[in-house]
C-alpha cells in the first residue's frame, strides 16, 4: 500500500498492463475486494480516506499559519492601520483562491492514483 | 433621502428575478428537478448561483456599515465568510455530494441510519434557516424605508412575497437561474458606483484620513439622532445642540461637551463643525444589520477577533441554503472545482465593501451616530456625485442590495421548506413542498414584524456559531470518521449547538453586562466548537455498540471517485 509519494510513483509509472485472462480472473484485484466490501477492500478505501485527510490536514494547516498569527500582529501594531486595511481588504483573497487551486490539484491526483491502483493498471 | 428612481429599480429587480425564474420554470419539471436540478447544473453556472446566494445583505451593506462605524477590524466578516468556503472545500465538498443525499438531515440519515439523529439536524436547519431569514426581512425594510421612508415592514413584506411566488413556483432549478443572474446583478450595482465613488474621490483630492483613528468631520454637518444614544468623547467637544443632552434641553445652543459619556436623546439635533471628530458610539441597540455584538468587542478585541474567525470559518459548511447548493453538482469532482469557482467569485465581491466602508468614513462619518450605518452604501453616491448622476448610481445600489436580500432569502426558503416538507408535513410531494414554502417564510416575516426593535441582526452571527458548533463535528466527523454513532451525533450537535445558542440567546437578553463572562457568551464559538466536537467524540466512544452497521460502505461511497462507484452499480 502506498505510504509515501515515492512509493506510489512505483505503481503510477509501474509495469505495462497485466494479461487479460489474469485480470478477468480478478483474484488479486483490489477492484473486486472493494465491491464486494471485504476486509482488504476496506483497507483500500480507509488508505484513500487518510491521504484524503492528509491533504486536507495539510492545507488547513498552512490557512492557519496564515491567518491565525495576524489579529496578534495588528494587535502588537496599533498603529499600522494601513496595514490592517490593506490585509483585510485587499490581500487575503487571493491567497485564499490559490491554497483552494492548489487543494483540487493534490486531491484529483490522490483519487486518479487511488483508480490506477484498484484498477491494477 | 428621496429618490425618485430607487422605487422603479426595485421593482426592476423583483421583476427580472420572477422572468428569470419563469425561464427556469419551463424547464422544471419532475421532482428531482425541483429539489436539486436535477442535479446537472455545471460548474460555472453553480458557481455563480452559489455566489449568488450567498452573498446576502449582511455582505451587500452590512460590512460597509460595520467598517463604517467599528473601523477596519470588521473586516475579518467578509474574510471569515470567504475562508468559511475554503474550509468547506478541503472537508466537506465532494464527499457531500457523493453522499448522493438532498439535505443536512438527508445526510445524516445517510451516514447514521438514525431517524432521530434526522430529525435534530432537521430542527436545527430549520432554526439557523429562520435565524438568518429575519436580518435579510430586516435589511429590505431598512432600504425601501431609506429611499421611500415607507414603513420598515414593507420591504420585508415585498422580498417574502416574491420569494415564496419563485420558489413555490420554480424549485431549485428557476432557483439556480436567479442566483447566478443575481451575483452579476450585486456585482455590478456594487462595482459601477465604486468605480464613480473612487473617480470622485480622486477628483476631491484623494484625502486619506479615512485610515486614521478616530473620523473626522471633513465639513459643517447637521445630525438628527434617530434613537436615544450614548456617545463617547475622547477629548472635550464644542457642538451646536437642538434638543436633549444629558437631560438637559438646549434649543440650538453651543454647548461644550466634556470628554467622557454623554446621553443624546432622540430627536436631538447635533451640528458639527469641519475637523470635529466623530465621536463613537457606546453600547445601545443599534438597528439595522451590523451586529451589535460588535459594541460589545471592546473589552476583549483579540478573544472577540478569534471567536468570528472561528465561527464564519468553521461555520459555513454548515449553513443550510450553503449545504443544499453542493447536491446540484453532477459529481464530487465537479463539486470541488465549483467550490474554487465560488472562491475566486466571492473574494472578487468582497474587494468592494471595504471600499464603500473606507469612503463612508470619509464622507458619511455621521451615520455611526444616526444608527443607520448599514445605509452607507445607499447614501454614498447621492452625497459624493449628487445630481442625477448621483440618483442613478443609488437607485442602481438599491436594486442590487434587493437582489441581496432576494437570493439570499430564497435560498434559505428552500432549505427550510425542504426539511419542512420531508419531515414535518404529512407527505412529499411538489404540492406539499409549494405549503411548506409559505410556512418557512410565514414565521420570520411574522417575528419581523413583531421584533423589529430588538437587535435582531445579532441573528447573522448566531447563525454562524451555532451551525460551527452543530453541523461542523456532524460534517467532519461523519465523513472523516469510522466511530461516529447517532448517540454521539445527537449528543455533539445537542451540547455545542444548543450551549452556542443559549450563550448568544442570553447576551442579547442582556444577562451579563460587562466582563469576562459577557465576552465568553458574546462570542462562544471558540468554546462551544471544541465542546462540540469533544462530547461527539466522547459518547461515540462511550457508545462503541451502536456504530451503523452500514458504516464502512456508506463510507466507501462518501469517498470513492465517481468512475469506480458508477461500475459498481451497473
Amino acid at each position: 500500500m502506498p505510504s509515501s509519494p515515492a512509493d506510489r510513483r512505483v505503481v503510477v509509472t509501474g509495469p505495462p498492463r497485466r494479461t487479460r485472462t489474469r485480470r478477468v480472473s480478478g483474484y488479486y484485484r483490489p477492484r473486486t475486494e472493494i465491491d464486494e466490501q471485504t476486509t482488504l477492500g476496506h483497507t483500500y478505501v480507509r488508505s484513500l480516506m487518510r491521504t484524503q485527510l492528509r491533504t486536507a490536514l495539510a492545507v488547513f494547516a498552512v490557512l492557519g499559519l496564515l491567518v491565525g498569527p495576524l489579529p496578534l500582529l495588528f494587535a502588537a501594531m496599533p498603529d499600522a492601520r494601513h496595514l490592517v486595511w490593506a490585509v483585510l481588504g485587499f490581500g487575503l483573497y487571493a491567497p485564499l483562491v490559490l491554497l483552494a487551486r492548489w487543494f483540487v490539484r493534490r486531491a484529483e491526483r490522490n483519487e486518479r492514483d487511488f483508480v490506477r491502483l484498484v484498477e491494477d493498471r | 433621502m428621496n429618490s425618485s428612481y430607487a422605487v422603479p429599480a426595485v421593482a426592476l429587480v423583483a421583476l427580472a428575478t420572477v422572468l428569470v425564474g419563469a425561464f427556469g420554470l419551463r424547464i422544471s419539471r419532475t421532482t428531482s428537478d425541483f429539489y436539486v436540478a436535477s442535479r446537472t447544473v455545471g460548474p460555472r453556472l453553480n458557481a455563480a448561483a452559489i455566489s449568488g446566494e450567498y452573498l446576502s445583505a449582511a455582505s451587500f451593506l452590512g460590512i460597509a456599515g460595520l467598517v463604517l462605524v467599528q473601523g477596519p477590524d470588521m473586516l475579518w466578516y467578509p474574510v471569515g465568510y470567504t475562508a468559511g468556503y475554503l474550509v468547506l472545500l478541503l472537508f466537506v465538498a465532494a464527499p457531500l455530494r457523493r453522499s448522493g443525499a438532498y439535505t443536512l438531515p438527508d445526510f445524516a440519515e445517510a451516514r447514521l441510519s438514525s431517524q432521530a439523529v434526522r430529525r435534530l439536524a432537521g430542527a436545527f436547519v430549520v432554526g439557523t434557516g429562520w435565524l438568518y431569514l429575519l436580518p435579510q426581512l430586516q435589511g429590505a425594510g431598512l432600504t425601501l424605508t431609506v429611499f421611500t421612508g415607507a414603513p420598515d415592514w414593507l420591504g420585508g413584506l415585498v422580498v417574502a412575497v416574491v420569494v415564496v411566488a419563485i420558489v413555490a413556483a420554480g424549485g431549485m432549478r428557476s432557483i439556480t437561474f436567479v442566483q447566478a443572474f443575481q451575483y452579476w446583478l450585486k456585482l455590478t450595482a456594487l462595482l459601477v458606483p465604486a468605480l464613480f465613488l473612487v473617480l470622485a474621490w480622486q477628483g476631491d483630492g484623494a484625502p486619506r484620513h479615512a485610515f486614521d483613528e478616530p473620523g473626522a468631520f471633513r465639513e459643517q454637518r447637521v445630525v438628527r439622532v434617530d434613537d436615544t444614544i450614548t456617545i463617547k468623547l475622547r477629548a472635550p467637544l464644542t457642538v451646536t445642540v437642538d434638543g436633549t443632552v444629558d437631560g438637559r434641553v438646549h434649543e440650538d445652543r453651543r454647548v461644550r461637551l466634556d470628554a467622557g459619556a454623554h446621553r443624546i436623546k432622540n430627536g436631538t439635533r447635533l451640528t458639527f463643525a469641519r475637523g470635529d471628530e466623530v465621536p463613537a458610539r457606546d453600547h445601545g441597540t443599534g438597528g439595522g444589520l451590523s451586529p451589535s455584538l460588535a459594541e460589545s468587542r471592546g473589552e476583549r478585541p483579540l478573544y472577540a477577533t478569534y471567536g468570528l474567525i472561528l465561527a464564519t470559518f468553521l461555520g459555513t459548511m454548515g449553513l443550510p441554503h450553503v449545504v443544499v447548493r453542493f447536491y446540484t453538482s453532477p459529481h464530487g469532482v465537479a463539486a470541488r472545482r465549483t467550490t474554487v469557482a465560488v472562491l475566486g467569485l466571492i473574494g472578487a465581491f468582497y474587494l468592494l465593501p471595504p471600499v464603500y466602508g473606507a469612503l463612508g468614513r470619509l464622507y458619511a462619518p455621521e451615520l455611526t451616530l444616526s444608527g443607520d450605518a448599514d445605509a452607507a452604501a445607499l447614501l454614498l453616491p447621492g452625497r459624493m456625485i449628487g445630481g442625477v448622476g448621483g440618483e442613478l448610481l443609488g437607485a442602481l445600489v438599491a436594486g442590487g442590495a434587493f437582489a441581496a436580500f432576494l437570493s439570499t432569502a430564497s435560498g434559505l426558503t428552500m432549505a427550510v421548506a425542504g426539511v419542512l416538507t420531508q419531515d414535518v408535513l404529512p407527505s412529499r410531494g411538489v404540492r406539499h413542498f409549494r405549503l411548506g414554502t409559505v410556512f418557512a417564510m410565514l414565521v420570520p416575516l411574522a417575528a419581523s414584524v413583531l421584533v423589529g426593535g430588538l437587535p435582531v441582526a445579532d441573528a447573522v452571527g448566531l447563525a454562524f456559531a451555532v451551525s460551527a458548533s452543530s453541523f461542523c463535528p456532524l460534517l467532519v466527523l461523519g465523513i472523516w470518521w469510522h466511530r461516529l454513532t447517532p448517540p454521539g451525533a445527537a449528543a455533539g450537535m445537542l451540547v455545542g449547538g444548543g450551549s452556542a445558542l443559549l450563550a448568544v440567546a442570553a447576551t442579547m437578553a442582556g444577562f451579563p453586562k460587562a466582563g469576562a463572562l459577557h465576552a465568553l457568551l458574546a462570542w462562544p464559538a471558540l468554546w462551544s466548537v471544541p465542546l462540540g466536537f469533544l462530547t461527539m467524540i466522547l459518547v461515540s466512544l462511550a457508545t462503541p455498540g451502536r456504530v451503523p452497521p452500514g458504516t464502512a460502505a456508506v463510507l466507501a461511497r462518501f469517498h470513492l471517485p465517481e468512475e469506480l462507484r458508477a461500475e459498481v452499480k451497473a
